[in-house]
């Protein structure tokens, strides 16, 4: 461990199931330069709330392309967009349907299955 | 409980799991193709940047027997043969398909273009530029699954067990991830490609759904798995600074085809202290060259996050940028810039040589079970070869796919609803919705990481795994306290706990076979027994009673060929 002051960054997430209004939880994340979104959230669900739903498969390669949300109002990999050191938004995509959190039905119909 | 039935269940979608699908549905059976992740994404395959080695003699003279030499040397002594052999084998009539499929391997002069790659004698290894063999290999394979109407494809789907009755594989018990809800899945064979376990270790480059299920599920159906010990820590993953957007194993590629300085902290060449020589080639063995660098730590010799330097400084920005065109630009993205700065590299987690015991025809020792690509052990022994890793996905695909769907074309289904509600209440009545427990099954995952990378990872003592595994076992017992919620759908801790449950039996099975083989050979170094000793020339074999693992040893499988 370094002995350098600790910065932290704030995360503003949205959480909800389809029907309900849904909130924003602010959580403080310990932050370091370079780290993404999803190292954040990542570190959320162990240290903080573990029932944040979130989607990823890849951790930070972004070859699995499931990792998407809304990040302050703009599409991206969460493994790729970089955490700002003050708040971050982060949202559902707003275009599919909502499963909980920040996890959305992305798949194509052809590769989803119901009995 | 939902029900869905199927001839051939195939556990993972990687490469193993969409090429075993391609065959069984060629063979002439319904396929159903399940991932945790989504169909064709998740999995190592897809994080693959570098190289497939096959013995194409496309780049220069090469032959499945020297292929096949190349990997039993490689293996210390401990490959199974018959795997081995196969994997050389058939290599090659697997890349030429994926050619035909339409996988653009990078190609000179009209001809598949091949590099070496440490281990290997020849030119062996074809890939795809710019880094990007597995998301190429993947793709195709995506496009191929998705041609077959015999192929149902089930994204987001989690198998927890496999059922067994009177010895046979009847088919399984899936967590919907969706809906939280556990579901039934009647088949007449299942494969087992769910991947190896590098997850279970703090330091990894592997995606997040690699916890060891296929061997925890393997141990429970009743078949045996074999050289558990044998984790393979690349030496050189990224550590330092801060990179996303790119597999940390990167590092390799850049190593075959501009060489680079491999420095410790002290900005000095160190590997041929160590018995080998690099010398600003890429000659050194993974394991070594992770021994190496870790000691170089430990001597105080490490950069300020534990690893080494990996140095291009000495190159021009044309060559690199000739090299490898776009990547540099996503290095720069992350304030990257190889001509001014040394990275930092270290070992991490890559690929497990151990796995589920299978023969030639990637058979289980239960009837209708079938196991493929890494998930499988004893191809590679004590040490896998670079490039190894896709081919075997391929072969072994190809293999179980096509061997299961012949075995179901000749049987009926003998599934049995009595069991699979059995076992799923039984499963759902271990969980508790809240418990006085503050600790969370994803927190004890991040707990279980750390300890086995402190205590089972690339240095190990007798001591060190004694208290690995006794942790391991109170995780075991404070599984049944850790509480999942009541969330649906999308319950993520519920999720956890079953990937929890899977990779404490993994990582017991990892412990168990690292504390047997009391000597250091390939990936499996003992500080505590430093050499390597002849008479453990043989390979440890598990099997589960109940919760506990036995283990024997058994061959030598690497032995002297008669």
């Amino acid at each position: 461990m370094s002995g350098a002051p600790i910065k932290t960054a704030i995360l503003r997430v949205w959480r909800g199931v389809p029907g309900a209004a849904g909130r924003y939880d602010d959580f403080s994340v310990p932050y370091e330069d370079g780290m993404s979104v999803l190292d954040a959230l990542r570190w959320i669900r162990i240290h903080l709330d573990s029932s944040l739903a979130i989607r990823y498969s890849c951790i930070n390669a972004n070859a699995c392309k499931t990792c998407m949300a809304l990040v302050n109002g703009a599409v991206e990999y969460t493994c790729i967009a970089k955490l700002s050191s003050s708040v971050t938004t982060v949202e559902p995509l707003p275009k599919r349907p909502l499963i909980r959190d920040l996890v959305t039905d992305v798949l194509q119909d052809e590769e989803k299955f119901s009995a | 409980m939902n029900r869905f039935v199927t001839d051939v269940l195939v556990v993972g979608a990687g490469g193993a799991g969409m090429y075993a699908s391609i065959a069984a549905a060629r063979a002439g059976v319904s396929v159903l193709l399940l991932d945790k992740g989504q169909v064709g994404r998740g999995g190592a395959t897809i994080m693959a940047q570098m190289t497939v080695a096959v013995a194409l003699s496309e780049q220069e003279p090469d032959s499945v027997e020297l292929h096949f030499e190349d990997t039993l040397n490689a293996g210390r002594g401990l490959c199974d043969r018959e795997l081995s052999r196969l994997l050389c084998e058939e290599g090659p009539a697997r890349i030429r398909e994926m050619d035909e499929w339409g996988t653009r391997w990078a190609r000179e002069n009209g001809h598949i273009k091949q590099e070496r790659a440490p281990g290997h004698s020849v030119k062996r290894c074809c890939y795809v530029d710019f880094l990007n063999t597995g998301p190429a290999v993947a793709a195709t394979l995506r496009r191929k699954v998705a041609e077959l109407p015999a192929i149902r494809r089930m994204s987001n789907f989690a198998v927890v067990e496999i059922l067994v009755r009177d010895g046979r594989a009847v088919g399984a018990i899936a967590l919907d991830l969706v809906t939280s809800e556990l579901v039934g899945i009647e088949a007449k064979a299942v494969i087992l490609a769910a991947g190896g376990l590098t997850k279970l270790f703090a330091r990894n480059s592997a995606s997040a759904n690699m916890g060891g299920e296929a061997y925890a599920l393997a141990l429970w159906a009743g078949a045996e798995l074999i050289d558990m010990e044998f984790v393979q820590f690349f030496p050189i993953g990224h550590l330092a600074p801060r990179l996303v957007g790119m597999d940390p194993i990167m590092w390799d590629p850049f190593r075959y085809k501009l060489g680079g300085k491999l420095l410790n902290g002290n900005f000095e060449e160190f590997i041929d202290r160590y018995g080998s020589t690099d010398f600003g080639k890429y000659n050194a063995t993974r394991d070594v060259a992770a021994y190496a660098i870790l000691k170089e730590v430990e001597a105080g010799r490490g950069t300020p996050h534990g690893g080494a330097y990996l140095d291009f400084r000495h190159l021009a920005d044309k060559q690199l940028r000739a090299a490898f065109g776009p990547v540099i630009d996503r290095l720069a993205t992350n304030g990257i810039d190889l001509t001014q700065t040394p990275v930092e590299v270290g070992p991490m987690a890559h690929y497990h040589m151990g796995g589920v015991r299978v023969d030639r025809k990637m058979r289980t020792r239960i009837e209708g079970l079938y196991a493929a690509g890494e998930a499988v052990g004893g191809a590679n022994g004590a040490n896998r070869l670079s490039g190894n890793a896709i081919t075997e996905a391929l072969v072994f695909g190809q293999l179980a796919g096509s061997h299961a769907g012949q075995y179901a074309q000749s049987i009926a289904s003998r599934w049995d609803a009595a069991l699979a509600r059995e076992r799923s209440d039984r499963l759902s009545g271990e969980q508790k919705a809240r418990s006085d427990s503050a600790a969370t099954p994803v927190a004890v995952q991040a707990e279980l990481q750390q300890l086995m990378w402190e205590k089972a990872g690339p240095f190990r003592t007798g001591e060190k795994l004694t208290a690995a595994l006794a942790r391991i076992e109170q995780m075991q017992r404070q599984l049944p306290r850790l509480p999942v919620g009541t969330d649906k759908p999308f319950n993520l801790d519920l999720q956890d706990w079953y990937e929890l449950r899977a990779m404490l039996m993994s990582a017991r099975a990892v412990v168990e076979s690292a504390l047997g083989r009391t000597e250091s050979r390939g990936a499996h170094q003992r500080e505590d027994c430093p050499a390597p000793d002849d008479a453990l020339l043989k390979n440890q074999i598990l099997e589960s009673i109940g919760d506990e693992i036995r283990v024997r040893w058994a061959g030598p499988m690497g032995g002297p060929e008669p």
